[in-house]
Parts: C-alpha cells; structure tokens; sequence
C-alpha cells in the first residue's frame, strides 16, 4: 500500500512540477472546444439538436482523459530508456504494485486536468450542470481514466523508442476520440459507425458523463456502468502481464 | 577454475558456466567464480568485456542463457525476490528518479524496500550526512551535477542496510574527497558488519589498495582470478595495471601506432615552436 503510494505521489508531483505540461495539455481541449463548437453549433441548432457545446463538452472532457492517460504511458517508457525502471527493478517489491501505483498517478492527473477543463467550462457557462449528475458524471470519469490508463502502461511496456511511441499512440489514440460518440451524437448513424462506436469503451464514459451532465443517454447508464467495470478488469490484468514481461533494454 | 565442483557455505556469490547472449554475440562466455563474504572482490576487463552483464545477471535484471547463479546460498533464479533483499546496486548508469528531489527518491527506496516509516527519517538523514549531501536533499536530481547524482546513488544503495553491494564504476566522476569518504566507508562496513563489495572499476590503483580478490574478463571469458598479488605475479608485472594490460592485450595494433605518433609530435613540438 504504501509503495502503491509512493509511486501515485511520484506521478502526480512530477505533473504539477510541469507547469508546461499543465498548460499544453489544457490546451488541446480547449483547442477542441473552440474549433468544433464554434464549427458546428450552427449546424447542429438547425438540426433542431439545441446547443451543441453542452452536447460536445462531456467528449471534449473524455479526449482529455483519454489522450491525458495513454500518452503518460510515455513516462513509463522514458523510465526504461533512463533507468529508474532498473531500480525498480532489482527491489524486492511486486510488479503488480510498481504498475498500480502508477497507473493510480496517471489516473489522478487526467482527473485533474478533467476537472480543470469541466470548471472552466461551466465558469464560461457552456454548459448547464444539475449539482447531483458531477458526482455520476465524475464517476464515469475515474472510469474511463482508469481504463486508459492501463492501456498506456501497456503500451508503455512493449513499445521501443520514445520517438515512435507519440506516433503510435496518436494512430491508436485518434480513432478512438472520433469514434466515440465525442463529436457527434450516435442517432441516425450508419450501422458501421454505432458498431465501431459501441465497442469502443470510451464512448460509455462520454455518453454516461453526458447522460450525467443533463444530456441524453444513448446507452443505458447501468449497462455502461457495468462494461466499464469488465473492461477495467480485463484491461488491468493485460497490463500486469504486459508490465511483468518489461526487461531493461 | 579449481572450485566449479562445489557450492561453499561461505560464498557469498557463486557463478556457475554462466553464459548470456545478444543475439548472436556472446557477452558472457562460460564464466565460473565465487566470492567469500566480507570480501572486497574487484571485476576488471576492458571496455565491452561482459562486466554489467554480468552484474545485471547477478542482480536478476537479466536471466543468463545457460548455468546457475548463487548469492547468499539463494539461486538468484527461483528466489529473486529473497535475493533481492539481500543486496544493494549501484549501476553504471544513473537509475534514480530525475523528475523527483534527492528525498524523495531516498524515501521511495525505503518504500521499495519496506522500511518501516518510523525509521526512515532517521536512516535517510544517516545516509545524506555520510555522503555529504544533506544540503542537496531538496533538490530535484535533474539539476544535479554528475558526481552529486552519483553520491545520491551510493547513498542510495546503502539505505536498505546490505549485506552485499554490486557498484558498477561506483567512483566515475566522483572527487578524490568523495571516493575516500566512499571507501573509507565501505571499509567501515566490511570491518562492522562483513559486507560483501563486488566492484568494477577501471582505477586500479584504488583495486591494488582496496581490493582482497580480482578476476579479469575479456571478450566475456575470465582470464586471471584470485588475490591482487596472486595476478600481478601470475601475469609477471609490477604492478595490477602493467598485469592487466599484458592479460587483455597491451593496447590493438592502431592505437600503438597513434601513441607512437602522438610522441612524434611531442617529440617535434619544441622544433615548431621555434
Ligand atoms: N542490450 C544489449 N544488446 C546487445 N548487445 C549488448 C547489450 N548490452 C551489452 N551488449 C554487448 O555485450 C558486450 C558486453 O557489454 P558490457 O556492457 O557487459 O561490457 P562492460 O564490460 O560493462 O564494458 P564497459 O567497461 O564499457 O562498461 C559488449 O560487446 C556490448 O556491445
Ligand atoms: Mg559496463
């Protein structure tokens, strides 16, 4: 417990001595935010939809998690590039722990980045929020942060070089912000995009934090409860065994 | 080697036909030796010899290919956890916490190695005053300089109380202060507490006065083992360095010829001065 600790503090010291890292990684929601709200609102309002920004800020807050967690799997590969992983490695402590503790940081910082943007947002008044739907909506939240989190650690354990990492991730990352349900509702879509948007585990974080936040539900939030939890599961044992197999270089 | 047979009670570390390769290059070819405890033993061999490899297997970031390695009576294999416990390690590349202070990343040690929290304050403020860093402790190690890093890592090391240290060039960079505090500590230790030291380092005169037993590798096979005296005489020197040098091969055929050439120049420098 105490080294699971330890290693949360780690990361999330390392976030707030960044204040670049603060700043850069608030800009690209809001980037988001002020591209696609001020591109689409009009559209959307023809569309008889109502106001588009209260529709895009729960997706704007789940890009932030998302792209907030599996990149910091970045931090993980930097560590075995420059060898702090080494004495993690050589000290008589679980891997299982090592990789908890920080997934458990990663998790902290996206949520505090989230919440900065949410605050924000609701300050410049984009959005309406019912007090109760912050909780649930929060709770989505941790979710999904979670999530990724395990799947930047796990990206973080089997890819090489720091350099290609950005790449990567950016080609795994990107498809899964637009297909999630962020951008666009999910009614009257293709049956291909509802598919790949229903089996991405984060459009059911953005749709419950929405749902939350005074939107719609499109899923059932229950039923997104309950996917979220099978897949943090399965996602923390995939990254255990893909972190249990790092060796240094 | 005469002692391959057997495990002794008294080795500290035993090293039996331990082979790891890269892919296709060898760099631990078949090596056998052990180390009694209390020992200051010194791993010397030129440059891509096998020594961090070595280390890295004896430390279980490294599975050898093929033989078996004992540390404390342990196969550090199947009990990697237990033999973890056991030693202390300083690499040959900085391994702390960059993005963290000096403090923290001692504090993050003790967690890793389970000290209890009433005792870490205590043990930490030991460890920075031994190592003359206790000004530094608020520091981030990023904006350290290289030898201060490498005292941090040395303090570091010794946190969790060893009975074995693995120091990979431990005193690169370090000032001729540091390296004696270094070693009059470790001689401290040996003498209170028989700690074990397993070195490499390329100074040999702090080898010839600090060191009980050496082994040479080159090109991952041992080539000299046993005490100072013992190689030095064995490969007919005078001192460790004119042994070592005679063991791995005085200096490749272009270097000789650069050397050659470089008191050439010496040579003719006064005539240019002219
Ligand atoms: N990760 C690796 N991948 C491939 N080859 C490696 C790797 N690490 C080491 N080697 C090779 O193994 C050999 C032994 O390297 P090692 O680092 O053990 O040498 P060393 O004795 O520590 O040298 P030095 O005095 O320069 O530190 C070298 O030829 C090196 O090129
Ligand atoms: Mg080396």
């Amino acid at each position: 417990m105490d080294l699971i600790y330890c290693l949360w503090r780690r990361q999330v010291m390392a976030y707030l001595r960044a204040p670049g890292r603060v700043f850069s990684a608030l800009a690209q929601p809001f980037l988001f935010l002020v591209a696609l709200g001020l591109g689409f609102s009009p559209i959307y309002q023809q569309a008889g939809r109502g106001d588009y920004f209260a529709f895009l800020v729960p997706g704007v807050l789940g890009s932030c998690i998302l792209f907030n967690t599996v990149f910091a799997g970045n931090d993980l590969l930097w560590d075995r590039q420059f060898g702090f992983i080494k004495e993690t490695m050589v000290a008589p402590a679980s891997r299982t722990c090592i990789l908890f503790g920080r997934a458990l940081g990663v998790t902290t910082v996206a949520l505090i980045q989230a919440v900065l943007v949410g605050v924000v947002c609701s300050v410049a008044g984009l959005h309406k929020v019912p007090a109760g739907g912050v909780l649930i909506a929060f709770g989505f939240a941790v979710l999904i942060a979670i999530f990724f989190s395990f799947i930047g650690s796990i990206l973080g354990s089997i890819l090489k070089d720091t350099q290609s990492f950005g790449q990567i991730v950016n080609f795994v990352a990107t498809p899964l912000f637009y297909l999630s349900g962020a951008v666009f509702p999910l009614e009257g879509q293709k049956l291909l995009v509802v598919t790949l948007t229903s089996l991405n585990p984060l459009s059911y974080g953005i749709d419950g934090m929405r749902g939350a936040l005074g939107g719609q539900y499109y899923y059932d939030p229950l039923m997104s409860v309950f996917i979220l939890i099978v897949v943090n599961i399965v996602a923390a044992f995939a990254a255990t065994f893909a972190f249990s197999r790092v060796r240094p270089d | 080697m005469k002692e391959t047979a057997a495990f002794q009670a008294s080795d500290m570390i035993s090293v039996q036909n331990v082979v790891k390769e890269y892919g296709k290059k060898r760099a631990v070819n078949d090596i056998s030796f052990s180390v009694k405890a209390g020992e200051v033993f010194a791993f010397l061999g030129p440059n891509g010899a096998g020594k961090t490899t070595t280390i890295k297997m004896l430390t279980t970031l490294l599975p050898p290919d093929k033989g078996v390695i004992k540390i404390d009576g342990m196969d550090v294999a199947r009990q990697a956890y237990e033999v973890r416990r056991r030693f202390g390690v300083v690499f040959q590349d900085c391994t702390l916490d960059q993005t963290a202070t000096v403090y923290e990343n001692l504090w993050m040690h003790c967690s890793f190695y389970q000290i209890p929290r009433s005792e870490r304050k205590r043990r930490i403020a030991e460890v920075l005053e031994l190592f003359n860093i206790t000004s530094h402790q608020r520091v981030i190690v990023e904006k350290l300089s290289g030898g201060l890093k490498r005292r941090v890592e040395l303090a570091r090391a010794l946190l969790h109380q060893p009975v074995l240290i693995f120091l990979d060039e431990p005193t690169l960079g370090l000032d001729p202060q540091s390296r004696r505090l270094l070693w009059d500590h470790l001689h401290f230790l040996k003498k209170t507490q028989n700690l074990t030291v397993f070195l490499t380092t390329h100074y040999l005169d702090e080898v010839e006065r600090f060191a009980d037993t050496v082994a040479v590798i080159n090109q991952g096979k041992i080539i000299a083992a046993g005490s100072v005296s013992d190689v030095i005489s064995h490969a007919k020197g005078q001192t460790l360095e004119d042994a070592f040098l005679s063991l791995t091969g005085q200096l490749s055929e272009r270097e000789s010829v650069f050397f050659a050439g470089k008191t050439e120049i010496e040579d003719a420098l006064p005539e240019a001065d002219n």
